[in-house]
């Protein structure tokens, strides 16, 4: 048993944080924030440049082929520096997928682009079984899609959409015939959402034979990987409030030195490591695609869900009056954490996967 | 990142597997304990007899280093160790404080000869330790402790009482934090001593704990007479020494904070019936067991990784101090969802209702003792918050003051 990131992974990590440090600063985020840029094409392009974007994607393809652990880390960072940009949709999510389940000609039609940053792939792989709108879902006839996907990330950038109808998995460009798309309000406006609607479209299908499977499997690895970013942005959060509390002064001292604020830091903590623990041990399922990998990933999932939402609220909290000003990164913690926490399944329902998987292996 | 055994700890786990099935029976069910209804006399001695055949096969101090008679072994292989002898029926708990704690504060600061007499007996489970620190005045605040320690010529007269001791009415030697010198602030003027249970005027006292056992004790010390060669680590740094102690306590505590108490809701949750279904059909039984596994295994996560820092020669990581907190908190909700499982019917204790409820019933009985014992939540907070966060102390009034003229 060796439980932890080796060093080597650590310096890549420092090396990631550096990048970002200059390439993913509040004034790159608030560009997107508000409204003049789809995604901070600046921070992109540094991913890219850094090998980041491909980490996971083998040097065949224009990748650096190193692995998933590397892709953990790498997440680690960009939540922690609230990285505007299409890492979900195109690096989690579709070069994934198109890794594992599509044909050679896929693959190099894609993957190479992918990890360049050259091209935008927004995808959404999981059931979608919470709905408002009501949408008509998308079904597959002919090799062509019809339907309407609402919230999808990306959606009004991309190129293409990776997405799963009637179990099978499909590339539709985007930029073809039969396809609308209308941009929607976000409540994380880093991370823009659009409509996707389809009369007909050209849809390419992925090699395999059984693309719910792959799919599913893919989603789990994204689970992990977004815990990765919950992890980051709710110590980044943390540290906001920690840094504020040591400075900030009432009755006569910081108010870092009363106890309801100490405590309530402490807990923050607390949180933030057992999803660490749950994150570092789906990065394992993952990377060595273990049997234990929905287990794992359902429980990074719900645990960084908490956390980041936890950090984010009680982060600004404890910033008082100031923290309720759209100057302030606060609510950048807050939308994100939202967002993050809901994208790829609620909360709740990932609850429901970890009993199952739970239950299921107690049997 | 390896979750798997490597091929050394995997050979290990297969000779400790092959050891156990020829000397222990391997338990039937996740509720099988070992021979439950002994009278405490012989369940005390059926754990040494235990401890015994253990230490002649190598395996009761698999970690400690090999010039101090244990095996020399890595973290790792203790809980290889231990998760294997998890499934067998065997005693636990009477060796907790000694080989948790104790022993491994006598082996950091004794001296050749204290290591020399007190390792092997102890590692044998000849010798049964406890921990004699709490006093009716000085619980969350060590630093008060009064218990009164005089020297004269070539001996400490020791005066004082100790309270919440467990296991001292079996214990044969305890490690005991005394006030050397009453000029100091609090802190500064204490020194541990390594004490014989068996010396005149020490008076053990058991005390009944709301899990109706009676397993921590008062002991009053009147004029126990110790040679100076009993003293652990130097005078007036007992404060220093004691912190190694619960350092030790915080890291094997977190053993016990793992485990499978979800699972052993599982198991209730199929049989117990809702609304004329399973419960555990029932999402609100399904999402308390999801939380339950993600602090309780989460705990044992963060245990793991720090084992595996220890393993590399680096110190464990700030997160350690994370267990004790989320771990003691975890037995609390999990023992309430277990016992809330049966509605009026959960009220019934498991001599009435069954077996299978006599874990989850004192789990929930005991959970208010694990958030207390070895730091209470609050004492764990302030730690992460000022240790880990930075944050600042508490405001005191008594850091500087020499103890004589601290009021009581
Ligand atoms: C099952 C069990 C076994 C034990 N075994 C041993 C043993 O073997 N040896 C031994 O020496 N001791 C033992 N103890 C004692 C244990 O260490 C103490 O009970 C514990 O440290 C708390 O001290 P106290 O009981 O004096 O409570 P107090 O310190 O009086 O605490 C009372 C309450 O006040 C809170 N409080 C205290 N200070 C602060 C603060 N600064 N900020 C906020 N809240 C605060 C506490 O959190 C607690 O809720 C055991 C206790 C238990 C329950």
């Amino acid at each position: 048993m060796n439980f932890d990131f080796s060093d080597d992974q650590r310096r890549l990590q420092d090396e990631v944080r550096r990048v970002l440090a200059d390439h993913s600063t509040n004034v790159h985020v608030r560009r997107v924030l508000d409204g003049a840029a789809p995604f901070c094409a600046d921070t992109w392009r540094e991913l890219a440049a850094l090998g980041a974007l491909g980490i996971a994607i083998p040097e065949a393809h224009g990748g650096s082929g190193m692995g998933l652990l590397e892709l953990c880390l790498v997440a680690e960072e960009a939540g922690r520096a609230l990285v505007a940009a299409p890492l979900l949709p195109s690096i989690y999510l579709a070069a994934e997928a198109i890794r594992r389940a599509g044909s050679a000609v896929q693959q190099a039609a894609w993957l190479p682009r992918l990890a360049a940053g050259e091209a935008v792939i927004a995808a959404v792989l999981d059931e979608r079984n919470h709905r408002v709108l009501k949408d008509p879902k998308l079904s597959l006839a002919d090799g062509k899609v019809s339907g309407a996907v609402q919230a999808v990330p990306d959606g009004m950038a991309a190129e293409a959409a990776l997405l799963l109808v009637d179990g099978r998995l499909v590339l539709v460009d985007l930029r073809g015939e039969g396809v609308e798309r209308h941009a929607l309000k976000s409540l994380d406006p880093t991370r823009p959402l659009a409509r996707l609607v389809f009369d007909g479209a050209v849809a390419e299908a992925l090699d395999a034979a059984d693309g719910a499977t792959v799919a599913a499997q893919v989603v789990n690895g994204a689970a992990v990987l977004l815990a990765f970013e919950q992890v980051g942005g709710a110590a980044r959060a943390l540290h906001a409030a920690r840094d504020h509390a040591l400075q900030r002064r009432a009755f006569g001292r910081a108010i870092g030195s009363f106890q309801g604020v100490k405590h309530k830091l402490a807990e923050l903590f607390a949180q933030i490591e057992i999803a660490r623990a749950h994150a570092y041990y789906g990065a394992w399922a993952l990377a060595t695609g273990a049997a234990e990998l929905p287990r794992a990933a359902a429980a990074a999932r719900v645990a960084a869900t908490t956390a980041y939402n936890a950090a984010a609220e009680e982060s600004l909290h404890l910033h008082g009056g100031i923290g309720y000003t759209w100057e302030l990164d606060c609510h950048l913690h807050l939308r994100r954490a939202r967002w993050l926490g809901q994208i790829l399944g609620s909360e709740h329902a990932w609850r429901e996967k970890l009993a199952s998987a739970l239950i299921e292996e107690a049997a | 990142m390896d979750f798997n055994d490597t091929p050394e700890e995997a050979a290990f786990r297969a000779q400790v597997r092959t050891w156990l099935e020829a000397n222990a029976t391997a338990k039937r069910g996740r509720d099988d304990t070992f021979r439950a209804g002994l009278s405490e006399a012989e369940y005390l001695a059926a754990a040494r007899a235990w401890q015994k055949r253990k230490a002649a096969a190598g395996y009761a101090a698999i970690a400690a280093p090999r010039e101090m008679g244990g095996l020399g072994g890595t973290p790792a292989m203790q809980v290889v160790y231990s998760q294997e002898e998890a499934r067998f029926l065997t005693p636990d708990r009477v060796f907790e404080v000694s080989l948790g704690t104790a022993l491994p504060t006598v082996a950091m600061w004794g001296t050749p000869e204290q290591k020399a007499s007190y390792l092997q007996p102890a590692f044998e489970g000849d010798h049964v330790w406890c921990q004699l620190f709490s006093e009716p005045s000085a619980g969350s605040d060590l630093g008060n402790v009064r218990t009164r320690a005089t020297r004269e010529g070539d001996e400490w007269v020791i005066t004082g009482q100790k309270v919440w001791t467990s296991g001292a009415h079996f214990a044969q030697y305890g490690i005991l934090l005394a006030r050397t010198d009453w000029d100091q602030p609090k802190s500064k003027g204490l020194t541990m001593f390594i004490l014989d249970m068996g010396l005149p005027g020490i008076e053990v006292r058991p005390i009944r704990q709301i899990s109706d056992e009676a397993h921590f004790n008062e002991v009053f010390l009147s004029e126990v007479r110790l040679p100076d060669s009993a003293r652990l680590g130097p005078e007036n740094q007992g404060w220093k020494v004691m912190l190694s102690t619960l350092m030790q306590e915080r890291f094997s505590l977190g053993e016990n904070f793992s485990g499978d108490l979800y699972a052993q809701i599982i198991d209730l949750a199929r049989e117990v019936e809702w609304d004329g279904r399973p419960a555990i059909e029932h999402a609100r039984v399904r999402s308390g067991i999801a939380d339950a596994y993600i602090a309780q295994f989460g705990v044992e996560l963060i245990v793991r990784r720090g084992m595996s820092a220890i393993s590399r020669g680096e110190s464990p990581g700030p997160e350690m101090a994370a267990v004790k907190l989320v771990g003691a908190r975890a037995f609390q909700t999990g023992g309430a969802l277990a016992v809330e499982l049966g509605g009026a019917e959960g009220l019934i204790a498991q001599e009435d209702l069954g077996p299978e409820w006599r874990l989850p019933q004192l789990l929930w009985i005991s959970a208010p003792g694990a958030r207390i014992a070895g730091g209470t939540d609050e004492i764990q907070k302030n730690t992460i918050a000022e240790r880990v966060l930075g944050l600042p102390g508490e405001l005191r009034t008594d850091r500087d003051v020499p103890f004589r003229e601290l009021e009581g």
